[in-house]
């Protein structure tokens, strides 16, 4: 399975996203700049975290309306799967690839910490390889992670599923609705999460909890 | 040259914690009765030609694009 990562100036967990990729699926990831208009023919596209653009304007809202994006979202519209981590989550909201926005932590705080998180749907190309319900611990380390959908679109998302992860146990960082943390497309192959799972994929780490997402999405046995 | 003024505010509904923030620190300054603060943001504009009719257009759209996230926020256009 083959796998690419976007760069856009500002991003700055790009370079854990291609090492995580390298140490998961064995082959180094495709990179693409902001500006290229195509994108190779792989499986997964990784948007990472970071801070692109400065932030400008709005969280990943300049990054949304780059050249790239469209590319992604061609990539996205023929079912290839899509992964946005933190930055990349917002760059996918702003792009309209996920519904809702991401808004300023409730506590006004940036929060670089470990949370815990429920597996809501482990029915997804990215959950599979984890129990429904299961607990698992990732970092996080964001400013605007609060996610907000008006009730029609949080009713629509939370009944057909497409909540995937949520904050467990009063680990809740931002104030987002219904305690989501990540959520998937209407058709399963768009997912966008604040929690860093590339940051918890080895014992050097403290922990692999965050690799079995990237081996279900790439098909690689445990 | 046309100069256009546009407004972006949160919608209603829309918590806004920086608003809250900023109207806890007024009161914290001595100021009673400060009801609800929202924060928004203001973009002057300048445009080439007369065309104000077009203008107005141009600027909804641009504020549909990018300058505003309609899913949490509303715009207002005002030209000079």
């Amino acid at each position: 399975m083959k796998s690419a990562v976007v760069l856009l100036p500002g991003l700055n967990r790009d370079r854990d996203m291609i090492a995580a990729l390298t140490k998961i699926s064995g082959q180094a990831p495709a990179t693409v700049w902001q500006t290229d208009t195509e994108i190779p023919d792989v499986d997964l596209i990784a948007i990472p975290g970071g801070f692109s653009f400065g932030d400008y304007l709005r969280c990943g809202a300049i990054a949304a309306r780059m050249p790239v994006m469209r590319a992604v979202a061609e990539k996205a519209a023929k079912g290839v799967m899509v992964i946005g981590v933190c930055n990349g989550f917002q760059i996918l909201v702003e792009a309209g690839l996920l519904p809702g926005a991401l808004m300023r932590n409730s506590s006004l705080k940036f929060v670089c910490r470990q949370v815990k998180l429920e597996i809501s749907n482990a029915n997804t190309m990215f959950t599979r390889r984890y129990q429904p319900g299961q607990i698992i611990r990732s970092p996080v380390a964001h400013h605007d992670g609060n996610y907000f959908a008006d009730a029609e679109t949080l009713a629509r998302i939370e009944g057909e599923g497409q909540v995937v992860f949520r904050y467990a146990e009063g680990t809740n960082p931002n104030g987002s609705i219904n305690d989501i943390a990540g959520i998937i497309s209407e058709r399963g192959n768009v997912l966008g999460l604040m929690p860093h799972p590339e940051n918890l994929i080895e014992a050097a780490h403290g922990g692999s909890d965050g690799r079995a997402l990237f081996e279900g999405a790439l098909g690689i046995a445990a | 040259m046309i100069k256009a003024r546009i407004t972006v505010t949160l919608k209603n509904g829309v918590l806004d914690p920086q608003g809250k923030a900023i109207e806890h620190a007024l009161s914290g300054l001595g100021f009673d009765g400060v009801g609800q603060v929202r924060q928004g943001k203001v973009f002057d504009v300048e445009l080439a030609g007369t065309d104000k009719a077009k203008a107005e257009a141009d600027l909804k759209t641009m504020c549909d694009k990018l300058l505003a996230n309609t899913v949490i926020e509303n715009f207002a256009v005002e030209i000079a």
